[in-house]
């Protein structure tokens, strides 16, 4: 299977790959996949209290090039925004900028699922 | 040291240069038709038949009449399970079979049980072998054939064809063997192992694509097939279609090679399969092999490399060609159907890689492939939740994992 130069960009040098503490009240962790279907990505996102933006991003992926990628590529993109931006990011757009082939669209997905559940994670402690 | 690497034997091999020499003539001034009877171009092609067929016969040592050339070993095993299913469906319709076989026999299988057939397919131990008491009791007065593969594919385990053969005389059921990955790297004899139809194919012993050959038993017993291909009658009657000389004669001379060869090559591959293996496992923990630890074929290496999910390890290794059981790699999604049977869980599964080592590989290439390989896992791991997790302690089988949206 062929990669795409962004795929292979992003595996080679993956952004923001690492973990931050858990148990940090700014920090929302998101852990989606399973081993038995060859994805688990984790996403952990600190945001600043007072203005609600995503100020650090980090992720660990346990899946193919394309999940990595995916994953890498959802760090650099969350950082900045507040939650709500976040959380209209759409796996559609990750499938265009990374050029994904239909059979890698689950990458994606999984991709848009992990940031969800990170802002779920940050938003349960808060509450 | 010239990149990439090939490190797939198991899916092919490059045609040796000794073969292709002899092959060339026959493709321009030899062309002839080794049906042609009366002229001086058929009985030259027919001479190189004949003369590749004794070459074959003599590695798997049988009658150079027992070997029917076919395209490739899809074809001969599909001739051989539905030949032999047509022609005895008087005495029975029942054949046993295993779940690790290549898809050629169990797509066939699957074919004649649409047909009314009856087809068992057995388990296997964590090592990928049979139990032979269970085929015992497997075999009933219906039972016509026994079809086990001699050597796998992916992790190279060999089953105890011996012990099969002498079951299978012994209760009068044919037995047919899917030998593609061992002939030409171990030793195989047909009369000894009590083989009645074998598969073969050219082009995984330093052969052309395209040639094959079935290995059907002319005396005691001798079977007979239906003939899946209409026609001219050729190859006794078992296999209608030109033949294909000039792959014939590299068929012929690989074999011949591969004879030669031998002793010495199953050695060398397996000490370097060794060092590659225990380098690695020096370097790494929590890698698991696959399949059996000594009966395996000499150049197969498969090992899951726990919490590194197989494609994006192939994926850093791109001047690397080795193969992985990852779902990823396969149009399925589904990861390999055969470390699945060997009771290997679907995790490590999708982080297994297979090495394939053969006849031009150096020990140069082996230490960069094993570098290469642990310096990827290595960071691949510092990218893996998973292996981040199983340090802290977490038991992995435990933890509630989250089911995709999709």
């Amino acid at each position: 299977m062929a990669y795409t130069d962004k795929v292979i960009e992003h595996y080679k040098n993956p952004r923001n790959v690492g973990s931050m503490d858990k148990a940090d009240p700014n920090v929302g962790t998101g852990i989606v996949g399973a081993p038995e279907c060859g994805d688990v990505m984790k996403l952990q996102i600190k945001i600043n209290e007072q203005s609600g933006v995503i100020e650090d991003a980090k992720f660990k992926t346990f899946g193919c090039g394309s999940a990595i990628a995916s994953s890498s590529l959802v760090t650099e993109w969350v950082k900045g925004k507040t939650i709500d931006e976040a959380l209209k990011i759409k796996n559609t757009e990750i499938v265009e900028e990374l050029s994904l082939p239909p059979i890698k669209i689950h990458c994606s997905v999984l991709a848009e699922d992990a940031i969800k559940a990170a802002i779920t994670d940050y938003k349960k402690k808060k509450a | 040291m010239k990149l990439p690497i090939f490190m797939d034997y198991h899916s092919t091999t490059p045609v040796d240069p000794r073969v292709l020499e002899e092959m060339i003539p026959y493709f321009t001034n030899d062309f002839g038709n080794a049906a042609s009877r009366n002229h001086a171009f058929g009985w030259k092609a027919e001479e190189a038949v004949e003369h590749s067929r004794e070459r074959i016969a003599s590695l798997i040592n049988c009658d150079p009449k027992e070997i029917i050339f076919t395209s490739g070993a899809t074809e001969s095993n599909n001739l051989a399970l539905k030949g032999v299913a047509e022609m005895y469906a008087e005495k029975g319709d029942h054949i046993i079979t295993c779940v690790t076989e290549h898809k050629a026999i169990l797509d066939t299988c699957k074919r004649l049980e649409k047909l009314g057939k009856r087809v068992t397919y057995m388990a296997v131990d964590h090592y990928g072998q049979i139990n032979l008491d269970d085929l015992r009791k497997e075999i009933t007065d219906k039972t016509i054939l026994i079809s086990i593969m001699f050597a796998n594919n992916e992790v190279g385990t060999l089953q105890h064809v011996h012990e099969i053969g002498k079951i299978a005389k012994e209760k009068g059921v044919l037995f047919h063997s899917d030998a593609v990955q061992a002939v030409g790297k171990i030793p195989v004899d047909v009369q000894a192992m009590n083989v009645d139809l074998m598969s073969l194919t050219a082009h995984k012993l330093y052969g052309p694509k395209g040639i094959g050959a079935l290995y059907v038993r002319k005396k005691g017993p001798r079977v007979r097939l239906v003939a899946q291909m209409d026609g001219g009658g050729h190859e006794r009657g078992m296999r209608s279609g030109t033949l294909n000389v000039p792959g014939m004669v590299g068929f012929g001379k690989a074999c011949e090679i591969a004879q030669q060869v031998m002793p010495e090559e199953s050695k060398r591959l397996a000490g370097l399969r060794d060092k590659l293996r225990f380098g690695i496992e020096k370097e790494l923990d929590e890698v698991y092999l696959n399949g059996h630890p000594t009966e395996r074929l000499p150049n197969n290496l498969n090992m899951s490399f726990a919490y590194v999910e197989g494609e994006s390890l192939l994926m850093g290794m791109d001047d690397i060609a080795v193969s992985s059981g990852s779902a990823c790699t396969s149009a399925t999604l589904e990861p390999s159907y055969v470390l699945k049977a060997l009771g290997v869980g679907e995790d490590l599964a999708h982080t297994s890689i297979r090495f394939g080592l053969g006849r031009f590989n150096t020990e140069e290439e082996v230490d960069y492939v094993m570098n290469k390989v642990i310096s990827n896992v290595k960071r691949l791991r510092e990218m893996s939740p998973l292996y981040e997790m199983a340090k802290e302690g977490i038991d992995l089988k435990k933890v509630q994992w989250s089911a995709t949206t999709e």
